[in-house]
């Protein structure tokens, strides 16, 4: 079984004469490791896929198994649950601007019982940011660190928990040529090293070239696999 | 995962924000201070009503039934002080006339009304403050002792008898001596009193019945069990008089200053006000932090954090400027209690009850308040962050 697998998934916002269908009869697989790039024009419901993917939205109609777990008519708890086992990273940061880089990474493996104390929590995430090159960072706060820099730490958060799935939305749109392209091989090069499936909704062009697959959608349907 | 996460969370959020923080705390400690003046004046003004049945010295009291403040009091036969003599363990029954008379101001000659209460000063049931110099004086015909604490409009009494000496002043109808004062104190039923022997006080009010009395003071010997004496004492008398403990006396007193009069109302209305003040403003901080981090929240919701964690941030939030804005109010109140009290002679202290009951009110105002600002965490949808 494959990490991601989706089949005949319709969504749609609104209701009655409203109802404005999205996502149209989709069928997508991400196997194990691979790193899945999802483009499109707006509108064409990458974004709706990727929250019904992270278990963010209930899903409406069909199949949709995420790292095993069926998610069609799955309850909120389970959904959560799940939401643990997958890493996160936004178009935005999102980064608690109150707590230092290591604290905030240190977050994400409070959900995780193997992390009884704080000091092992920080010093896995320590370890984490010196992964993504953020280790001279590790005690600065967010408001004090570049765009790029905080993104590495939104990565290093979103990969310190052994994540079974990485589900990123437009990762480089708020950053630079260069520090974009920075964190998107970093993220590959991560997931390489653990064999993390990797589904990254882009805009960017730039960024094509990291992808094992670029599947581009339009209109609620996937369009071209290649 | 433990408890104390989200609190901590909670409260490196609320230090991360210095002057929100203290502005928080300020609001919290303005509705202790509010709160804490409110109940000290209430229960000093309550303390001060009761002034009278706390000055009577004795285990055991009878009253009338009927009889709803001792500036009111119902009258009963003489004859039930003596029949408590029936119980061995009786020592003494002092019987207490109490009433109303008008007295001339003099200087002024303007009238007032003031409290008279006669009982033989010997037998040792009333112990006010001053009492027990003017014993022998109290004896002689037509004396009677003032209570300095009276209001001024009874004119400057003490300064008159230590610049002439006795004096002689009009009750009623007749002219009597005032030999020196006692402390007692004004209280909502009677802006004055005046103490005089039991003779002195038949001589002034002639209206009253010598057979009918307003309270008898009860002293048991050494070792009697008061309960059981006012169990026995119950059954043996009529139902015209009701026997309680000095507890009950004072309780009673206090109960129709807390129930028939608005006094209570007034001083729960002003503490309510601080309170739902405090609420607003401890709201306004907690809603405040919630919004300003609503994407924040919804990301640790995205992470796998529940609803659960990110609600006991909030009332951890709430749980902190409470404890935080209670410690400085609880000492400002102590502080203020010493300057009131100087300023107005009120019986003003910090007592611990008090002290805990307010900490309770604070908790419960900021607990409300964290359940309002948490409505606000709905907004924090993860499936909007992408």
């Amino acid at each position: 079984m494959h990490p991601v697998e989706l089949a005949g998934v319709n969504y749609a916002y609104g209701e009655g004469s409203l109802r404005r269908p999205v996502l149209r009869d989709l069928d997508l697989t991400v196997a194990a490791g691979e790193i899945v790039l999802l483009t499109g024009p707006s509108g064409s419901g990458k974004t709706t896929l990727l929250t019904l993917v992270g278990a963010l939205r209930a899903m409406q109609q069909g199949q949709c198994s995420v790292l095993g777990q069926e998610l069609m008519g799955a309850p909120e708890s389970v959904r959560v649950g799940l939401r643990r086992r997958i890493g996160f990273i936004f178009q935005n940061h999102n980064l608690l601007g109150f707590l230092t880089a290591a604290q905030n990474v240190a977050m994400s493996l409070e959900l995780h019982p193997a992390f009884g104390n704080e000091a092992e929590r920080l010093r896995a995430a320590e370890r984490m940011l010196d992964r993504v090159g953020m280790a001279d960072f590790a005690h600065t706060v967010p408001a004090k660190l570049s765009g790029g820099q905080r993104q590495r730490v939104a990565v290093a958060r979103a990969l310190v928990a052994s994540p079974g799935l990485i589900l990123a939305d437009e990762p480089t749109a708020a950053l630079d040529r260069q520090s974009g392209r920075d964190v998107v091989e970093l993220m590959r090069d991560l997931a390489r090293t653990s064999g993390v499936p990797i589904l990254l909704v882009t805009h960017d062009p730039r960024i094509l070239d990291v992808a094992d697959r670029v599947v581009n959608m339009e209109d609620g349907r996937v369009v071209v696999g290649s | 995962m433990t408890a104390l996460l989200p609190f901590r969370l909670a409260w490196r959020q609320l230090r991360a924000e210095r002057a929100r923080l203290l502005s928080a705390i300020a609001g919290v400690m303005f509705a202790c201070v509010l709160v804490f003046m409110q109940l000290g004046f209430r229960s000093a003004l309550f303390d001060s009503a009761t002034a009278l049945p706390q000055a009577m010295r004795g285990e055991l009291f009878l009253i009338h039934p009927l009889t709803t403040a001792l500036f009111r009091p119902e009258s009963f036969p003489r004859v039930r002080a003596y029949q408590t003599l029936a119980i061995p363990e009786v020592a003494v029954a002092v019987p207490i006339y109490m009433t109303q008379s008008i007295w001339r101001n003099p200087v002024n000659g303007s009238h007032r009304a003031i409290q008279l209460i006669g009982f033989d000063t010997e037998a040792g049931a009333v112990s006010f403050p001053g009492l027990a110099a003017l014993i022998p004086a109290l004896k002689r015909p037509d004396t009677i002792a003032f209570d300095w604490k009276s209001r001024p409009e009874f004119g400057p009494v003490p300064a008159l008898l230590a610049a002439k000496g006795p004096i002689v002043v009009q009750i009623g109808n007749r002219e009597v001596e005032i030999v020196g004062t006692v402390a007692l104190g004004a209280s909502f039923g009677a802006d004055g009193n005046a103490v005089m022997s039991e003779t002195n006080f038949r001589r002034i009010a002639k209206d009253r019945r010598v057979s009918n009395i307003d309270l008898v003071a009860l002293r048991l010997r050494e070792g009697a069990d008061p309960i059981a004496v006012q169990r026995a004492l119950t059954a043996l008398l009529p139902a015209d008089v009701r026997v309680v403990t000095h507890d009950e006396l004072v309780a009673w007193e206090r109960n129709y200053w807390e129930t028939a009069t608005p006094i209570g109302f007034i001083f729960a209305f002003g503490s309510a006000m601080g309170l739902i003040v405090g609420m607003v403003i401890v709201y306004q901080i907690l809603f405040a932090d919630v919004a300003s981090h609503i994407a924040e929240y919804a990301t640790l919701k995205a992470m796998g954090f529940g609803a659960a964690y990110l609600r006991l941030v909030v009332m951890g939030a709430a749980a902190i400027l409470a404890g935080l804005g209670f410690v400085p109010g609880v000492l400002a109140s102590a502080g203020l209690y010493n300057v009131v009290a100087k300023a107005t002679l009120l019986p003003l202290r910090m007592e611990a009850d008090r002290g805990v009951l307010v900490l309770a009110l604070i908790f419960g105002m900021c607990a409300v308040a964290g359940l309002l600002a948490m409505r606000k965490l709905r907004d924090a949808d993860p499936a909007d962050m992408f």
